[in-house]
């Protein structure tokens, strides 16, 4: 029997004359062939160059979302103004005075293109919905993986998972139609859509991914320190706050990052729920207008290479560069953690 | 297994149901406490810091440990020692109840530690575990600096007081023997210490709740020759103030190290008895067998 049978011979060769197949010592020239037949196979080259494709697609797709929304955008800083962006000198012809107005008004006789209200309206959402989320989320995790039974786990942990399903216009619906009479009503607000009805939505959607990635972190908390601590006296919530938590703050803090950028990229629910006013405010219960809702809802009845245009072009480019770097810094902030835990 | 009738006559065992003691063959340690004055001075009724009767262990269906009885006495090193699986661990988990956090575990018998039953129904498991340290296989330390390491303890306990964490840790540390190495480096992250030194951590760790007993769980198997050196000089220079309680694999560091041994094979203890009686002169075939290196 041959000891090096070379995978591509069919099995029928075996009585034909042994090119490669002999085994060590048998004949000191046949073993030079065997070990020196190196043959380039074709189809496994290709199979390795197409993985190396699909590998390196999700980074060749950032590049050029990149390329293509700075490209645009570029054109409206090329007009010079970039003052623009963060307000105008309008003359108000009922004040009888010359102002300086943060709006967004980009169909008006004179546009104005002020980021401000939107970025406002944008983190007036995030926020509020991080901040939810994070509560909830970090307890629900603690929850499943520190204190859950296995039993209670299997079944909580799918419902969540269903959550991150639920397409978001559906929670967008259900805050419209539902959720935001009711907010109305117990908070007594001005406008019935608003920053916290949009945030509360929000919140549904980066809960799942919170709760998923603390829930990670945690349960990548060795056990030996749990044991370690148990071992001191440590009672089991000392050793949730004094052990598995410093433990995991990394990858809580990443999962907390990566939630606020996912709301405010949000789009259908903030459309839907939060009144699209472009207002500066502060007020939570105020309506406001994201970049995502700005961007939405403009972008498809605007003329093709206006000004107007290139605006949204410049919000969608700092809209991209804000959740690129929170995406960077969760990345740079889990694998300090994954430093830290020696994984 | 051998069968030897051994009576417990105590006063305060009155539940206690004289039973065949299959495992206690050492004269010594397995007489009568309440014997003469002919008693070895070991023996004496204040020495013997926890006793173990009738305890049986299961996981869900498996038992894991069958029937042990055994007294390990104060202010000496046992060591507990076995071929794989023979549930000397386990043993080693139930004295300060660490396999309450393991689902499906039953336990079956009686864990004194100075009288008091560990398993009754008024035990603080966390105030038992005091009491009872324990140090791990795999040295564990905290991803804090070395200073919160060893105050991880002392401030479970209420001890806020910069000064006397101060104190608690420079003692503990110099009592595992790594002060001198550590002192310029406190606030350092503890995962910058060499396998030894977070071992020797991690023993000062235990000691800073002021143990009174130190369960070690194949303390330096983990570690190279060196570093085992030094901790076996730790365990035999805390044996004057620690009962100390030594699972090991390595039968020449049981012999080395402590004052007695047992011998556990499938849940059973087999042979129990003076670290010199077992090792030079056992009286049961499988533990000669055992520690000679013709098992396991």
């Amino acid at each position: 029997m041959p000891i090096f049978q070379d995978a591509d011979s069919p099995k029928e060769d075996q009585n034909a004359p042994r090119e490669v197949l002999l085994p060590l010592g048998e004949s000191s020239l046949d073993f030079q062939r065997f070990i020196t037949s190196k043959k380039f196979h074709f189809s496994e080259w290709l199979m390795e160059k197409l993985l190396l494709i699909a590998g390196v697609s999700s980074v060749l797709i950032i590049l050029l979302i990149f390329i293509f929304l700075f490209k645009e955008a570029v054109f409206f800083f090329q007009t010079g103004r970039l003052l623009d962006l963060i307000g105008k000198w309008v003359y108000d012809p009922w004040d009888e005075k010359t102002s300086f107005k943060m709006m967004w008004q980009a169909v008006s006789e004179i546009p104005k293109y002020s980021l401000i209200p939107l970025l406002c309206g944008s983190f007036l959402v995030a926020i509020p919905a991080t901040i939810i989320s994070t509560i909830l989320g970090i307890g629900s995790a603690v929850y499943l993986s520190e204190i859950a039974s296995a039993k209670t786990r299997e079944i909580l942990k799918p419902t969540l998972e269903l959550l991150a399903g639920i397409p978001t216009v559906v929670i967008g619906f259900f805050m419209l139609a539902v959720a935001a009479s009711f907010l109305q009503e117990i908070f007594h607000t001005q406008f019935r859509l608003n920053a916290f009805a949009g945030s509360l939505g929000v919140a549904i959607t980066t809960l799942p991914i919170i709760v998923t990635l603390s829930e990670d972190a945690l349960r990548a908390v060795p056990q030996e320190l749990r044991n370690a601590s148990l071992a001191l006296g440590a009672s089991k919530w000392q050793t949730i706050w004094g052990t598995a938590l410093p433990a995991a703050v990394s990858g809580i803090s990443a999962s907390v990052i990566l939630g606020f950028g996912r709301a405010l990229g949000e789009t259908m629910i903030v459309v839907m729920a939060t009144g699209n006013a472009a207002l500066v405010t502060g007020n939570i219960f105020s309506s406001v207008r994201t970049m995502t809702a700005n961007i939405a809802a403009e972008l498809g009845s605007v003329d093709r290479g206006s000004e107007h245009y290139y605006a949204l072009f410049v919000v969608g480019a700092v809209l991209f560069t804000l959740t690129f770097f929170l995406n960077l810094s969760s990345e740079i902030v889990l694998n300090k953690m994954r430093r830290r835990l020696r994984m | 297994m051998r069968n030897e009738k051994c009576e417990f006559t105590e006063a305060e065992e009155d539940t206690f149901e004289p039973k065949e003691n299959p495992i206690l063959s050492h004269e010594e340690l397995n007489s009568d406490e309440n014997a003469g004055p002919s008693q070895p001075e070991s023996l004496e009724k204040g020495r013997i810091k926890i006793r173990v009767r009738n305890l049986s262990l299961f996981y869900g269906p498996t038992q894991a440990l069958k029937q042990v009885y055994m007294k390990i006495l104060r202010q000496s090193v046992t060591a507990l020692i076995g071929p794989s699986g023979c549930g000397k661990s386990t043993f080693l988990r139930t004295l300060n109840r660490m396999n309450d956090t393991i689902p499906g575990v039953r336990i079956e018998g009686r864990v004194r530690i100075d009288n008091i039953d560990i398993y009754g129904p008024q035990i603080n498991v966390v105030a038992l575990r005091r009491v009872v340290g324990m140090v791990f296989q795999k040295s564990n330390p905290f991803p804090k600096s070395i200073f919160d390491n060893v105050a991880y303890g002392p401030r479970l306990h209420r001890i806020k007081s910069r000064i006397t964490l101060k104190e608690i840790v420079e003692s503990s540390l110099k009592k595992a023997a790594l002060w001198d190495e550590v002192k310029d480096r406190l606030h350092q992250s503890a995962m910058e210490l060499s396998g030894g030194q977070q071992q020797r951590l991690c023993i000062a760790r235990a000691l800073a709740v002021n143990p009174e007993i130190l369960l070690m769980d194949e303390p330096a198997s983990a570690l190279d020759p060196i570093s085992t050196g030094k901790i076996e000089e730790l365990i035999h220079s805390l044996k004057e103030n620690y009962t100390i309680i030594i699972v090991t694999h390595n039968m020449q560091q049981a012999a080395r190290i402590s004052d007695y041994t047992a011998y556990f094979y499938l849940g059973s203890l087999v042979e129990y008895g003076t670290t010199k009686k077992i090792f030079t002169n056992p009286e049961r075939k499988e533990t000669e067998d055992y520690v000679t290196g013709r098992f396991g």
